[in-house]
């Protein structure tokens, strides 16, 4: 095998983002006060191997976000490197550096209501990126690839005439997962793509984002809150609490050994379906201010087992059994960690 | 919802018109549609002006100073050749009116044109850039809002009287005036669309754009000014009417175009003179028109606001 089959598409290494949340100069001059700085996502850390899916989960506010639009260039980084096929794209300054990775990587948004132009044609949204590249040249070829992503979307291309406010948030979604493959990319960035959409649409997206993936060989960063979703995706799975990833291990694993307490504590508050009998635990407390973090681990004021040095030293990532734990209290074996049965996922 | 048409044969753009929302709502108001006609028939007055226009008043030979202050045809004196009577050069006022009003819309669309152009790229630039850029072309708007519109028309037209030689100035007279018109009513453009824009650049369309690798400006242009044009468009319409006014006060105080081409504020301002002599005509009759085009064109604008506001429908 080359060197290159052996590496990672993506490596993400120590990625930060701050952002100045001051008041402007002159208030700051007048009243006082000091420049403020929201540190959104602060050394974030990992890999994904060419055909997986890595999934990002945390509460609201954890900077899940803030990394994805970090990896696809949105955001400047304020530290670290996002090193795309052994290329750091994040150290890139002009547009004409990215543009050859432009092609390569892609997103797909939340929201499908905002992330279609309203007064643009189907056809024309799903056609941007291959006119933007070049890819192809001539109405008749462009109009046949339109056609050919909507069939794989499982759209008909008749849709391509109509305006993106004649969808369903469901049909909306598949037109930006049009978009999104009309370059070829290999690498795709799905921030929450189902969380705007109902259950029962959300189970079709998935599958459909499955089935590409098969097909053409995708990888997928993957952000979601719904652990149920991420379950049923990733190969590998990232948990993210107010910045910083707190524990990473491969899918089954995690769901099966959750060993960083904050996990321990999300994976508690999933639906129990199966009515096993299993006391549902209510998330307890609330996200610290990102703006003022608390000292030492962030999770130490919501921690049952926190003791005087969590509550003063930032815990660093160590390896335990496959996982990898930013965790005090797992690298001293004061946290229990129990196996579980992991729900099973109805998509 | 329609069927779609097959590509290559979409519906005519008439048929397109009548079916629309716009039209629709247009013809719920007698007053806008009233409004509507008042206009048409005054733009196609103006206009054809030298096909309708019963006299050719910019040929000399046809003048006859014998005519001069002949009152309209239903006052006592009154010659059924001169409708509406004529002025102190026997001047036949319908088409004096008539030609005042082509110089008067000139005026006033080529002004509403510069103001939206110069507001429109000030306030995309000044939207999706932001930060010192924004700072810098807000705060210019700003100090341009601090003075009235028409002393910034009057400064423009004094330092062009002083820095151009006169029969140049004569010449140019015309563009001075769509230029003063122009640089004092860009910055409701300018504000509006830029805070348009700083909603729409947030919008996951425009990050999607980004994340396709296109030009900012290609983004400004493409995607971003389309979805502004809704609010430009009400704010030109409620602008042509204050440029045709604001011409019209300037031709009135002697500064605005030259005397040879007469607007309907020289009009008024030539009629004034006769206001009190008891030739009432070559003053009212110039006002009204300009009245009726200014209050159906603002009356349009009111319309398309709110026929173009979606909480409103």
């Amino acid at each position: 095998m080359s060197e290159t089959a052996a590496r990672p598409l993506v490596e993400v290494q120590d990625l930060a983002r701050y952002f100045d949340v001051s008041k402007p100069l002159l208030n700051r001059l007048l009243e006082g006060g000091k420049r403020q700085i929201l540190r959104a996502v602060d050394g974030v850390s990992f890999d994904i191997p060419r055909g997986r899916t890595f999934a990002l989960v945390g509460e609201s506010g954890c900077g899940k976000s803030t990394v994805a639009r970090c990896v696809v260039g949105l955001y400047p980084l304020s530290r670290g490197k996002m090193i795309f096929e052994g290329v750091d794209i994040a150290s890139m300054r002009t547009r004409e550096a990215m543009r050859p990775f432009r092609r390569r990587l892609q997103m797909i948004f939340q929201d499908p209501y905002a992330s279609l132009n309203p007064r643009w044609r189907v056809r024309d949204i799903i056609a941007e990126p291959i006119r933007a590249h070049a890819i192809l040249s001539g109405r008749e070829a462009i109009d046949a690839r339109v056609d050919e992503l909507l069939t794989q979307v499982k759209l008909n291309p008749r849709d391509g005439e109509k305006y993106p406010h004649e969808f369903s948030g469901g049909q909306r979604q598949r037109i930006s997962i049009a978009r999104a493959l009309a370059s070829n990319p290999e690498f795709l960035v799905c921030d929450e793509p189902t969380s705007a959409l109902d259950v029962s649409v959300q189970a079709q997206i998935l599958n459909l984002m499955k089935d590409l993936q098969r097909d053409l060989g995708l990888t997928y960063l993957f952000i979601s809150h719904n652990l149920a979703v991420v379950h049923h995706m990733s190969d590998e799975v990232g948990v993210m609490y107010l910045g910083r990833l707190v524990e990473r291990a491969p899918s089954k694993e995690l769901f099966r050994f959750p060993r960083h307490p904050y996990t321990q504590m999300l994976l508690d508050t999933i639906p129990d379906i199966d009515m096993t009998g299993r006391q549902r635990q209510p998330v307890a407390g609330e996200v610290p201010n990102p703006i003022d973090p608390p000292p030492g681990c962030p999770f130490n004021p919501r921690c049952a087992f926190a003791n005087d040095r969590c509550r003063t030293e930032v815990p660093v990532a160590k390896r335990a059994g496959e996982a990898l734990v930013a965790c005090h209290g797992i690298e001293e074996g004061r946290v229990p960690v129990i196996e579980r049965v992991p729900a099973p996922v109805a998509a | 919802m329609t069927a779609p048409a097959a590509p290559g044969s979409p519906p005519g753009l008439l048929r397109r018109i009548f079916d629309s929302d716009l039209w629709y709502s247009f013809t719920r108001s007698w007053i806008t549609m009233g409004s509507g006609i008042c206009v048409l028939l005054l733009v196609v007055g103006a206009l054809g002006a030298p096909v309708l226009a019963p006299h050719d008043t910019f040929d000399p030979a046809t003048l006859k100073l014998m005519d001069a202050f002949t009152p309209p045809v239903w006052v006592e004196g009154g010659n059924p050749t001169y409708l509406i009577g004529t002025d102190n050069q026997g001047r036949d006022m319908l088409s004096t009116i008539m030609f005042g009003m082509r110089i008067s819309l000139l005026v006033g669309f080529a002004a509403v044109l510069f103001s939206l152009v110069l507001g429109v790229g000030l306030g995309l630039v000044a939207g999706y850039l932001g930060g010192t850029i924004d700072a810098l072309i807000m705060r210019v708007a700003d100090i341009k809002l601090a003075f009235p519109a028409i002393l910034i028309a009057l400064l423009v037209d004094g330092v062009s009287r002083a820095a151009l030689p006169r029969d140049m100035h004569d010449q140019l007279a015309l563009y001075v005036v769509v230029f003063a018109i122009g640089v004092s009513n860009w910055v409701s453009y300018a504000r509006t669309v830029r805070g348009t824009v700083m909603v729409e650049r947030g919008k996951d369309y425009v990050q999607a754009a980004r994340v396709i690798g296109i030009h900012p400006a290609v983004i400004m242009v493409r995607h971003v000014l389309p979805n502004v044009m809704g609010p430009v468009l009400v704010i030109a319409t409620l602008g042509l009417a204050l440029a045709i006014l604001t011409e019209a006060t300037l031709s009135f105080l002697g500064v605005g175009v030259p005397p040879t081409q007469p607007s309907l504020g020289t009009l008024i301002r030539n009629g004034n003179d006769y206001l009190f002599s008891g030739e009432w005509w070559i003053a009212i009759f110039p006002g009204l028109t300009l009245v009726v085009l200014a209050l159906s064109v603002n009356l349009l604008g009111d319309w398309l606001r709110d026929a173009l506001n979606p909480k409103l429908r």
